[in-house]
């Protein structure tokens, strides 16, 4: 699956990383790093981080990849 | 049929079954194709792109993926719904003709279109003397590939590396190589890192920590030749004092280029700054006329904002690409009175050495600066940035929950020293000179660019006044 964090609008309260912490990680205070494309087996912890964010700076694939004969 | 109705018509006709070219297969490129299906265009849709891959996102490439953490094809952009497009990849647009309305690309195809959007983005300044660049460990970061192969020679790990430029991204290469405890120098030739966005108040804490980190920092100096051994790996450098560093990585971060070059001959107002355009993402022709058919968004997008007195800003900020995607989608499937405009308040983050360095608004166009949260000592504050009178920035290291405090008022134009917050203030609120380096000079590496008016630039055809 695909992710990616709006780090403009990340205030690092690391509710993600308390969800998912090995998708999320903190790089000292509150400078979040995470895997853009964790394994499809993460997606229930990396949803259920996406809705606790408390800015909703988490985006996640609406698609699972790209459609039949498109390329990509 | 009156008038309103048929140009309704066409509106209509055109969302049904024009036809949308981007040009630039990025952040930008995918966030617009997304919002133009969003915005119910049906027409078709082809987004062609130089990079082999699909739309991929930049920022992790200089942090997580450089550790190792991340595989660097493991940066593959979310998709917020179907675009449904034909993507060209590994192709280049090499030439635009906007009387028969087509791009051409590298393979010698010509693609039509009704409303092009160009979103480019800009390229990594290579190390300036080619012999040099092509020495076995000498790295620029910009595409997947660059960030695939810096990590591979990271992880060797190299004896020391040597990091040629302290913006943003050189300064969180140096930050890598701290944490996988690899021996780095830094050399600027400003005063200090992120001198050039963030002025030299701030620049002076960023060297500190930098110092603090291990990094052996060297400003005030450029780096004049590198050299190779017999097998053509590079293994030195010349600085401009005469001295030497023994390096087997060398990372040129130098700043970026425009990826305009496609443009030439087509009669846009595409230059070393970007294509500029109007704050609805029309672009402009040489002559300030503002085009119908033709948008910009992201990197390679240059325009006027009306909190900094309408200069063209040229902004290389991942949110910058993402809203003037938007704007320029919007707006290509629509018509006046329903334009919107790409009045973002700017804004950045970066992380290195374990701290959150986060910005609002334009730094440079400040020039006074004060701290008005938190401890420098520490590492954790917030310092806002004046001009006239009044709040034009803001920038905090690990104080990112105030920087929308900071917004709103740079958005109002506030009052500078702006008014304390009423938490955890220094004990020293006095404003002080922000000490940005001369425009002029072309030291820093900018990430904001203001660009104004360059007379000796001057493209335009002047005619005389006829009687
Ligand atoms: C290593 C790195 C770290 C970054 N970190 C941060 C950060 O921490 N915070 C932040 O705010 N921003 C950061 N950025 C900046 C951010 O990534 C950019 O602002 C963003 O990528 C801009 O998107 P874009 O789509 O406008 O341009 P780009 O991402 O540059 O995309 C342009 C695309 O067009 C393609 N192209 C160029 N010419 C042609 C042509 N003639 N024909 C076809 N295709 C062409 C290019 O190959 C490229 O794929 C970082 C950038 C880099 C490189
Ligand atoms: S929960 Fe949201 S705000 Fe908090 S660290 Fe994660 S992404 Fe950032």
């Amino acid at each position: 699956m695909r992710i990616v964090v709006d780090l403009n609008r990340c205030q690092g309260y690391a509710q993600c990383v308390y969800l998912a912490h090995e998708v999320f990680k903190l790089n000292g205070q509150e400078a979040l790093t995470y895997e853009p494309n964790p394994d499809d087996d993460r997606r229930l912890q990396v949803e259920r981080a996406a809705a606790a964010c408390p800015v909703q700076a988490i985006v996640i694939d609406r698609l699972d990849g790209a459609k039949r004969g498109e390329t990509p | 049929m009156t008038l309103r109705a048929t140009v309704a018509e066409l509106v209509r006709e055109f969302r049904a079954s024009g036809r949308i070219v981007i040009v630039g297969a990025s952040l930008a490129g995918l966030r617009a194709a997304e919002t133009l299906r969003e915005e119910g265009f049906t027409g078709s849709l082809t987004v062609i792109g130089d990079e082999a891959y699909e739309p991929y996102d930049r920022p992790p490439l200089s942090k997580q993926v450089l550790k190792g953490w991340v595989p660097a094809d493991h940066t593959k952009l979310p998709r917020m719904r179907e675009v449904d497009a034909d993507w060209r990849l590994g192709v280049a647009a090499v030439g635009l003709d906007r009387v028969t309305k087509q791009v051409s690309l590298a393979d010698g195809e010509q693609v039509p279109y009704d409303r092009l959007l160009i979103a480019t983005g800009t390229r990594a300044r290579q190390w300036p003397n080619p012999a040099e660049a092509a020495l076995h460990g000498v790295h620029t970061i910009r595409s997947r590939d660059d960030a695939e192969q810096l990590q591979k020679a990271l992880a060797e790990p190299p004896s020391r590396v040597l990091v040629v430029g302290a913006g943003f991204i050189g300064s969180e290469v140096a930050s890598v190589c701290r944490e996988l405890d690899i021996p780095v120098t830094v050399v600027e030739r400003g005063s200090a890192p992120l001198v050039g966005a963030l002025g030299g108040v701030i620049g002076e804490i960023a060297a500190q920590m930098q110092r603090d980190h291990g990094v052996d920092l060297r400003c005030g100096l450029g780096v004049s030749s590198l050299e190779g051994d017999s097998e053509g790996h590079v293994r030195r450098a010349r600085l401009s004092d005469g001295t030497t560093v023994d390096a087997d990585v060398v990372v040129a971060s130098l700043g970026s280029i425009r990826n305009v070059e496609w443009l030439e001959g087509s009669g846009l107002a595409a230059g070393f700054w970007g294509v500029g355009c109007d704050a609805g993402g029309r672009a402009f022709d040489i002559n300030g006329v503002v085009t119908d058919s033709i948008y910009v968004a992201g990197d390679v997008a240059r325009a006027p904002h009306v909190l900094y007195e309408y200069q063209f800003l040229a902004m290389e900020h991942w949110d910058n690409a993402v809203f003037g995607a938007e704007v320029a989608a919007h707006n290509m499937v629509n018509l006046e009175p329903h334009y919107r405009p790409h009045l973002l308040l700017p804004g950045f983050w970066s992380g290195q050495f374990g701290v959150n360095i986060k910005s609002v608004g334009v730094p440079p166009f400040g020039d006074e600066i004060v701290f008005t949260q938190g401890s420098v000592e520490e590492r954790r504050f917030a310092a806002a940035y004046g001009h006239r009178g009044r709040i034009v920035a803001a920038v905090t290291f690990d104080h990112g929950k105030w920087l929308e405090y900071y917004g709103k008022l740079i958005e109002q134009s506030g009052s500078f020293p702006p008014p304390p917050p009423g938490w955890d203030q220094p004990p020293d609120m006095k404003p002080m000179p922000a000490e940005f380096p001369d425009p002029r000079v072309p030291t820093g590496i900018p990430d904001v660019v203001l660009t104004g008016h360059a007379p000796s630039e001057r493209t335009a055809e002047f005619r005389p006044r006829r009687h």
